[in-house]
């Protein structure tokens, strides 16, 4: 905006302010109602769901499910979006510190003195678009809860080891799958593919103890499972087990 | 003493003016003789600070012409987060930031046995998920009204960082039950903070005090969730608001200006 259309502005809205009315009582009563609303809306949604609390945190443990609260899934959604590994940052803080530093400054980039919607296409769609992309990301993250069930059939190469060494493939199978590795991971048709790479045939990559070490020291946003290796190492292995034979 | 004199009510067209009072008359009515006594008090503060210009200028300033029910979710996510600071405090009244089960096992005691405990911290809960709601829809009336362009751009600005304080208050509240959601959730989460380039690591250490997760990680979140953050929001409305009032709130877009001035703006 030149200083023409800044004054032409202020004209504007001086003589339509002076049209207007009081802030009190006409706004003061509409805001009033709305607090009334909010204040309804808050204590008829503690009333219905309640303030439950879950299992005590257990650092220890193997069954969980890490779910951030429901306006943070768009965020974990988007981490899905972006594939490639060295894309991860950008997905993860990258896009988001974009994101705000555009909001930021919008006023500066956006200098039109246009304010009617229909009159700003660009701003406008780009809004709608924005709306309509968080909403999205926000059902997918909601539909898509962390399974904790592996159907994998036992590779033969498992089973001709005995029984014995079956045992310790379903165990760890078991807890990988109580683990909520699968919020990040696929392992067959089983589980979210990403942001975490799929596992189906991670044998095949990584040799055992490199699949150790990595459940010890994670690349972010991976939780560790080092705390699970000096409390319970039986399920640990079990896990290293499971995990080393997905070829 | 100067007599602080309240304002007329401003009465619909139509509606009967009360008839002014006699010279003479006495007052001797008990609702009289309050409003009196309350005339005092007030007089005798505003003699000492000049508020009533500020609170006058506030109160009595002209919303344009065409203001709607749009206008009301800024003030709605006020009161949100008032709502969550007097909840708030009845939570913190009973919590105790201890890692070990402490925590725990205080929401536990707040659900299960103090008088309306449960209804508090779900109020509390509840209302953090309405007010990040109203932030949001807040947000989308300014952008779609163009309100952010000139004279409000520093409004605006003001306004994004309280968006991100809101989300940085939801993210440490998570944190605070300690249960094995929140436990995990916001270990993913700083983890998730560390992979940002730059300011990543060391932000994500800063939350966590240190490399692991710790005894003081969870005192650090209660620090930052109930004093830090809420002490700039505060802070921040207040000079949202005051900007709100010094530059008046938009009109909507559509608004027609009134012919009056139409017409001065041809002679112009
Ligand atoms: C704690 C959060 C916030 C509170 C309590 C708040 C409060 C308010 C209030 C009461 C108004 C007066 C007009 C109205 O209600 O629409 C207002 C106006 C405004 N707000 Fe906010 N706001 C908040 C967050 C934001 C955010 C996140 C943004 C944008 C990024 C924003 C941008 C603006 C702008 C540009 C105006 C001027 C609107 C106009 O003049 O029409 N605010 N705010």
């Amino acid at each position: 905006m030149n200083q023409r259309e800044k004054e032409q502005y202020l004209r504007e809205y001086m003589a339509l302010k002076a049209a207007g009315k009081p802030f009190f009582p006409y706004a003061v009563a509409k805001d009033s109602l709305m607090a009334v609303v909010v204040m309804a809306a808050i204590i008829t949604m503690s009333l219905v769901l309640g303030a439950e609390l879950g299992p005590k945190a257990d650092p220890t443990t193997t069954t969980y499910t890490p779910r951030p609260e429901w306006y943070f899934f768009f965020l974990f959604e988007l981490l899905k979006v972006i594939k490639p590994a060295e894309l991860v940052p950008l997905a993860t803080i990258g896009v988001p510190t974009i994101c705000m530093i555009l909001l930021f400054l919008l006023p500066f980039y956006d200098r039109s003195p246009e304010r009617r919607p229909e009159r700003r296409p660009i701003a406008t769609a780009a809004g709608i678009f924005t709306i309509c992309a968080m909403g999205f990301l926000t059902y997918k993250g909601a539909e898509a809860g962390p399974p904790t069930q592996i159907d994998m059939p036992t590779p033969a190469a498992v089973t001709a080891q005995g029984p014995a060494f079956v045992a310790q493939y379903n165990k760890g199978k078991q807890v990988v799958a109580q683990s909520g590795c699968e919020a990040c991971h696929k392992f067959g048709q089983n589980g979210n593919d990403g942001p975490g790479p799929p596992l189906t045939q991670i044998a095949k990559n990584l040799p055992k103890q490199a699949i150790a070490r990595t459940l010890v020291n994670p690349t972010a946003p991976m939780p560790s499972f080092g705390a699970l290796q000096q409390n319970d190492p039986a399920k640990f292995n079990a896990m290293v087990t499971f995990l080393s034979q997905l070829k | 003493m100067p007599k602080l004199k309240l304002p007329a009510p401003p009465l619909p067209p139509g509606f009967p003016k009360p008839a002014p009072k006699r010279p003479g008359t006495p007052k001797q009515k008990p609702l009289e003789v309050a409003a009196e006594a309350g005339i005092s008090v007030v007089d005798w503060v505003d003699e000492r600070t000049s508020l009533s210009g500020g609170a006058r200028w506030m109160m009595f300033r002209k919303v344009p012409k065409g203001t709607n029910w749009f206008y009301t979710l800024g003030s709605a996510t006020m009161f949100a987060f008032l709502s969550q600071a007097v909840t708030g405090v009845f939570l913190a009244i009973y919590y105790r930031p201890d890692a070990s089960g402490g925590a725990y096992e205080s929401m536990r005691h707040v659900n299960d046995d103090v008088f309306l405990g449960e209804f508090v911290h779900g109020m509390h809960k509840w209302g953090s998920s309405v007010m990040v709601i109203l932030i949001f829809l807040h947000m989308a009336r300014t952008f779609f009204f163009g309100a952010y362009k000139y004279p409000r751009e520093l409004n605006w600005i003001i306004g994004v960082v309280l968006l991100i304080l809101t989300m940085a208050m939801a993210f440490t509240g998570y944190l605070l039950p300690f249960d094995q959601r929140s436990y995990w959730a916001t270990i993913v989460g700083v983890n998730i903070n560390g992979t940002g380039p730059l300011v990543g690591p060391y932000l994500s250490d800063f939350l966590r005090a240190g490399p692991e997760f710790g005894a003081t990680t969870l005192s650090r979140f209660y620090a930052i969730h109930m004093m830090l953050i809420p002490g700039i929001i505060g802070a921040l409305i207040g000079a949202h608001l005051y900007l709100v009032a010094k530059l008046g709130t938009t009109a909507p877009p559509w608004q027609k200006l009134p012919a009056s001035a139409i017409d001065a703006e041809e002679r112009a």
